[in-house]
């Protein structure tokens, strides 16, 4: 009997990792095409906006606080882990209602559509991190990171932040067009407050008490710290962060199975 | 065998409840066949999507001891965008089956040929329908499911869609709903008439085609 429950387990995971990857692969195209540049605008269009806000902050000089934060790794750092927590939640507010019509094939459940356009996002968003910091490490205009692993560490949990918020979003707005309408502006006003622009360290002390209640503000501090070391003094608790995404990433896969079940024509 | 159980399906409208499917049961076996009768709002195509798995009943199982299709012909699992063979290679992908193996049927059966490299949104209706329609060939099925009314093309197709199913699959299992009864006497052994939410079930296909000619129009409620 047990044996029999892991060999269906198992099938079970083969399954779902050949699904999502077909899934993969159909947004990657649909979404990108094959013209031009084709799928490398899955990185390419994130670079974009990188770069954008990177040159906009440097003229703007956001940083200039003479506290030996370089301007460039600040907007890349920041701008990289906007990226990272908001497009795969935007990207997954019509998933489920898009891809209905792919539930008549059995094996596709509505988490393996929200996870494929995730996966897309996460993927988008580390290579055009991880490309700009090399191009910018190469040319000298960032320095390496202090520590790897805490960047490393950092982007991971904005990761699991950012896939956990999709899936909450993605059954949200299956239950109700209002979390989509929602979702916009709340996304909009979370990205000041996302410790994107400014380390915890230099607001007035409520505000921090305040900030640090957001989740992704410790991911990005923990980013910050790998990168800068111990020039800038991080704020961050990653039991809390851990806990919070913990308990969305359950909630979320809760509501996205109901969301699935609840699917009609 | 497929089976089902007590089903029943209502859906939310904006006057209230409405109750398409009342206590849905029978059972299926391979190499069996059942024509499903029903005049148009009968809740055949309902039927149909939980019959494939698409939608959940509100109440009562469906039990699938065999791999059962998803509705013949139907076009919508298409990404407009994509071209005829990345669609191919998408359904493939899903149903783990090695595209290269199918792909001469599905170029032999589609007649697309340099189309099939085309994006689906530049076919036509019997375009879609035909590649779908080879799709859901290339798959092996126990048991499939026919809803007349996605597969529209011309007449040759039908028949080729006809000698495909019912003589080169005949082992296998249909369920094939229609509203028009002189297909279901024509490939069906078994007969049922879809009315007013109940399944009415009669001993020869002759007697449920008899009852559907006196069921008139499903009025809306």
């Amino acid at each position: 009997m047990a044996e029999a429950t892991n060999c269906s387990l198992a099938i079970g995971f083969a399954t779902q990792c050949r699904v999502l990857h077909a899934l993969f692969l159909r947004e990657l195209v649909t979404r990108f095409g094959r013209d031009n540049l084709g799928v490398l605008w899955l990185v390419g269009e994130p670079m974009l906006f990188t770069l954008g806000v990177t040159l906009l902050w440097s003229f703007a000089g956001l940083a200039h606080r003479g506290n030996g934060i370089p301007i460039v790794a600040f907007a890349v750092t920041g701008y990289s882990s906007v990226l990272l927590w908001r497009n795969a939640a935007t990207h997954c507010t019509y998933a489920i209602e898009v891809n209905r019509p792919l539930m008549f094939h059995r094996s596709v459940q509505a988490i393996d559509v929200c996870l494929a356009r995730i996966a897309l996002e996460v993927i988008g968003a580390t290579g055009s991190f991880a490309f700009l910091s090399f191009f910018f490490v190469y040319f000298g205009l960032m320095p390496m990171p202090d520590n790897m692993a805490d960047v490393v560490g950092g982007w991971l949990m904005l990761a699991w932040f950012g896939t956990s918020l999709a899936l909450l979003i993605g059954a949200g707005c299956a239950f109700s067009d209002l979390v989509h309408r929602l979702w916009q502006p709340v996304s909009y006003i979370m990205f000041p407050m996302s410790g994107a622009a400014f380390m915890v360290e230099w607001l007035p002390k409520q505000l921090q008490e305040i900030v640090l209640y957001l989740p992704m503000v410790h991911g990005v501090e923990l980013l910050r710290h790998g990168y800068f070391g111990n020039v800038v003094k991080a704020h961050y608790d990653m039991t809390y962060m851990s806990g919070c995404c913990l308990v969305i990433t359950l909630l979320a896969v809760y509501l996205v199975r109901i969301a699935g079940h609840k699917i009609e024509f | 065998m497929l089976a089902l159980e007590k089903i029943c399906k209502s859906y939310d409208t904006r006057h209230g409840r409405r109750q398409i499917l009342k206590n849905i049961s029978f059972t299926l076996e391979r190499g069996q066949n059942i024509g499903i009768l029903g005049r148009n709002g009968s809740g055949k195509s309902t039927l149909i999507r939980l019959i494939s798995g698409a939608e959940r009943p509100t109440s009562g199982r469906i039990r699938r001891g065999m791999r059962v299709s998803w509705p013949l012909a139907f076009a919508g699992t298409f990404a407009h965008n994509l071209t005829g063979l990345d669609n191919l290679k998408f359904i493939c992908r899903i149903y783990d089956v090695d595209h290269k193996k199918v792909l001469p049927f599905v170029e032999e059966f589609t007649e697309l040929g340099e189309q099939l490299r085309e994006p689906v949104q530049h076919y036509s209706h019997g375009m879609s329908a035909r590649l779908a329609f080879a799709l859901s060939m290339a798959i092996e099925f126990d048991c499939f499911l026919i809803d007349e009314a996605l597969v529209v093309g011309d007449a040759r197709f039908h028949a080729r869609c006809l000698d495909q199913l019912f003589n080169k699959r005949k082992d296998r299992a249909f369920i094939y709903v229609t509203h028009n009864a002189q297909h279901i006497t024509e490939h069906c052994s078994n007969a049922v008439v879809l009315h007013e939410g109940e399944l009415w079930q009669f001993p020869t296909v002759d007697a449920a085609f008899e009852f559907y000619m006196t069921v008139p129009m499903a009025t809306s409620r």
